[in-house]
């Protein structure tokens, strides 16, 4: 399996999440959203420019821009 | 500058207030859950109130409250906002928090969405950290059930420790089983023992330190909790907790010599604060996770796949923006259609009034003065605003609220997100952008979803750039009178809206022109991050909608309008008629103001009706009337096409019309506007910027448009 961030998947694929690199408050954001290590994500679709993109987290989408995304290691 | 966002979101924080006095009743009963679960729908089902819900997280900002009794007992119910945890991210995920732990409620009520119980269930176990006096209300169940999913409250109560129920409340189901829940619970006053969640062993240890020296406290928070939140460093719940119990736990002694130790047997263990934080959260997740695992049966697959293909469409690169558009346009083309004719009879009803009403006062030998001052000051305005004002909002409200229901708001803000980060702004301020276009001062304490306090001064602003309700019939008048009138049919009236969206898209782009100005200049900053969740799209309760709209939201507006048009008119009336130096008070007035008012495009009655209309948009159109038609000889009006008459008789031009219509979209926020933004700041700073920014942008709009159209020759 190789490892990759979340904003690199194409949409419909589903990956997990293995580490999120943020600091501060975002980063508690996310884990609270679901983006836990292991937890299985789906991009669903994205914004008409292409950024944000909508996932699939424990059942909810959830928009994500690309600054986070890029920081969320996925599998 | 002398305030920074940074400090001013202190002071913001430090005014909010989060407990509620409530002696009345016997019990009080928290409402809690994640975003748009549908607390506010239970919220309504249990007290008969009419707390406005809407299909997008955040509609709930502050604490709502109301009573019901049940079996003799009276129960206070607080509706608190939505929050994803007890980690608070906004200003309103933590007055959710701050209620929760210093609320002192009897009972929290956790709402859940069934459809997605994973991600509420984070809560309900971070809630039961706190206290163990929870009921779990799994809401939504029926629209779970048609996504296959089924869940098994038997065990899920078991396994939680809690009472739970099983509701729907748009249909009141299981209500009568919550309330049951709620009064027995209260009645027993039983110790719960609920689920609690084990750390990892260094963790535990640290905790232990801790528990016993926070155990003082054990009546009003759990000891366990508390001890995880001074391990945490959660300083923010610490300085609330010194404003509600005049605590101070860091500044203690023995508390933070037990603080190092603990902290030290984590550091021996590597782990370090964020850490800390990802253990404890992951935890909590993988205890919900097994949980679900037991409780919830999926027996369809992929249940977001029909929501999917109409998420792909309005969202697509293609069609996303201009279906919106297409939407915009469709929902002010049937506004200004099914307006024409109630207003048409409407007004012809009032003003036939007004003769009857004349006759009256002659039959009575009321004197002239009175008359005039009463009948054609007064009761001709009032006329005039509920005839030209009523019919639009009444139209416009529901259908706003009803795409609202639907969930197409956050559609909405997903497909302008990049915008707004071009702007360095947040994408959620298209959320609070549509909450203008129902009212400017909604709009604003709407704000309060948007986590970064720079950003979030950013939306409140420029909210006023959105038309609001109020200023629709202006806007519809003039266009109707001087921009289609060879049109006829339905072409004429899709010309209005084509035009209509035009002037709100300049309003929109003027938002975020603005918001990249101020976070250039006065709120430097870069984008913070976003996070919005999309929910699924929900039939509304049609029938529902449209009643509500109108009583709450249409007649409140119309009440307002008209308790402010009633003596705007006895004054304009008053300024038309009180002579003096050979001229009425109104054209010494408009004399002087004339000249400026000429440099934007307009003229000096315009300019004074702007100015009276401050406390409420809705009276300008009428206002001015009035004024004209208290200088001019004419005296009747039946249509706008004899208002036209009035109006080109008065010197409108185009150019008057075309600069009255950008004036209205820019200029000074109104009065109850401008009483939020200072509300919501804090700041006196703010609230004369807020004034400031659309006033000079319109003007300077105005001035340049008239000044090239002159310079080139026009009128």
């Amino acid at each position: 399996m190789t490892h990759h961030s979340l904003s690199s998947i194409s949409i419909g694929t589903t990956v997990h999440v293995c580490a999120l690199y943020h600091t501060g408050p975002i980063r508690r954001r996310l884990l609270d959203m679901g983006f836990t290590s292991g937890a299985p994500v789906t991009c669903l679709y994205q914004s008409p420019a292409g950024d944000p993109r909508a996932y699939l987290i424990r059942d909810t989408v959830i928009a994500l821009r690309r600054e986070e995304t890029n920081y969320i290691e996925v599998m | 500058m002398g305030l920074t966002a940074r400090s001013l979101i202190r002071k913001m924080r430090l005014h909010q207030t989060t407990t509620n006095n409530v002696q009345s009743a016997d019990t009080v009963i928290a409402l809690a859950g994640n975003p748009n679960v549908g607390k506010s729908t239970v919220f309504n089902a249990l007290t008969g109130m009419h707390q406005h819900t809407g299909n997008w997280p955040g509609k709930t900002v502050g604490n709502a409250q109301g009573t019901y009794t049940y079996k003799n007992k009276k129960y206070m119910l607080v509706d608190i906002p939505g929050a994803y945890s007890l980690f608070p991210h906004s200003a309103e995920e933590e007055i959710a928090r701050d209620y929760i732990c210093f609320g002192n409620a009897d009972t929290t009520i956790v709402v859940c969405d069934a459809t997605c119980l994973q991600r509420n269930l984070n809560l309900v176990l971070q809630i039961l950290e706190i206290t163990s006096q929870v009921i779990v209300c799994v809401n939504l169940i029926d629209e779970a059930a048609r996504h296959g999913i089924h869940i098994d409250c038997d065990t899920l109560s078991q396994l939680l420790g809690v009472p739970v129920v099983a509701t729907n409340a748009r249909r009141g189901k299981g209500l009568k089983e919550l309330t049951d829940q709620v009064h027995e619970i209260n009645l027993n006053k039983k110790p719960a023992s609920p689920m609690q969640i084990t750390y990892q062993p260094a963790i535990e240890e640290a905790l232990s330190l801790l528990i016993p020296r926070v155990q003082f406290l054990e009546k009003k928070i759990s000891p366990r909790w508390l001890a995880l939140r001074l391990l945490d460093s959660d300083d923010s719940l610490f300085q609330t907790m010194n404003r509600f119990w005049g605590v101070t736990l860091t500044e203690q002694k023995e508390i933070s010599i037990a603080l190092q130790k603990a902290k030290k047997i984590l550091n021996e263990n590597l782990i370090d604060e964020t850490h800390l934080r990802d253990t404890i959260v992951a935890n909590i997740y993988q205890t919900s996770e097994s949980i679900c695992n037991k409780v919830v049966r999926h027996e369809i697959e992929n249940h977001h796949k029909h929501q999917l293909s109409v998420d792909r469409f309005l969202t697509n690169r293609m069609t996303g923006i201009p279906v919106m558009l297409l939407l915009l346009l469709f929902v002010l083309w049937l506004t200004i259609v099914g307006a024409n004719y109630p207003s048409a009879a409407l007004s012809e009803l009032l003003f036939g009034f007004q003769n009857s009403l004349s006759s009256v006062c002659y039959a009575i030998h009321m004197p002239n003065w009175l008359h005039g001052a009463l009948v054609l000051g007064v009761y001709r305005v009032l006329a005039w605003v509920i005839s030209v004002m009523l019919p639009p909002m009444a139209i416009f409200f529901p259908l706003f609220t009803l795409l609202e229901d639907v969930g197409y708001l956050p559609r909405v803000a997903f497909n302008l997100d990049h915008c707004f980060k071009k702007c360095c702004a947040c994408g959620k301020q298209a959320l609070t952008m549509c909450m203008g276009f129902g009212c400017n001062a909604v709009g604003v304490v709407g704000c309060r979803i948007i986590d970064s306090p720079r950003e979030r001064l950013i939306a409140i602003l420029t909210n006023s750039f959105v038309p609001c309700n109020g200023r629709y019939p202006t806007l519809i008048a003039i266009i109707t009178m001087f921009f289609v009138t060879r049109a006829t049919g339905i072409f004429s009236t899709a010309m209005s809206a084509l035009l209509l969206t035009s002037v709100i898209v300049l309003g929109i782009v003027m938002t975020m022109l603005t918001s990249r100005f101020l976070s250039q200049t006065l709120l430097k900053g870069v984008p913070s991050s976003f996070t919005l969740e999309l929910p699924p799209y929900r039939r509304p309760q049609i029938g529902k909608v449209i009643i509500r709209s109108i009583f709450d939201r249409t007649l409140f507006v119309l009440g307002r309008a008209v308790a402010i048009a009633a003596p705007a008119g006895l004054i304009i009336y008053i300024m038309a008629n009180f002579v003096m130096n050979g001229g009425s008070l109104l054209s010494h007035c408009a004399a002087f103001l004339d000249p400026f008012a000429r440099l934007l495009g307009l003229d000096g009655v315009i300019l004074i009706a702007f100015i009276l209309g401050f406390p409420a948009n809705e009276i300008v159109i009428p206002i001015a009337m009035m004024a004209y038609m208290s200088t001019s000889t004419l005296e009747e009006f039946e249509s706008l096409a004899s208002l036209r008459t009035l109006l080109v008789d008065n010197g409108w031009t185009w150019l008057t019309a075309t600069c009255t219509m950008i004036f209205s979209l820019m200029h000074w926020p109104c009065s109850t506007t401008l009483i939020s933004i200072r509300k919501e700041t804090k700041s006196w700073f703010y609230t004369v910027i807020s004034f400031l920014l659309p006033t000079i942008t319109g003007m300077l709009f105005c001035f340049m448009l008239a000044t090239i159209t002159r310079l080139l020759g026009g009128p």
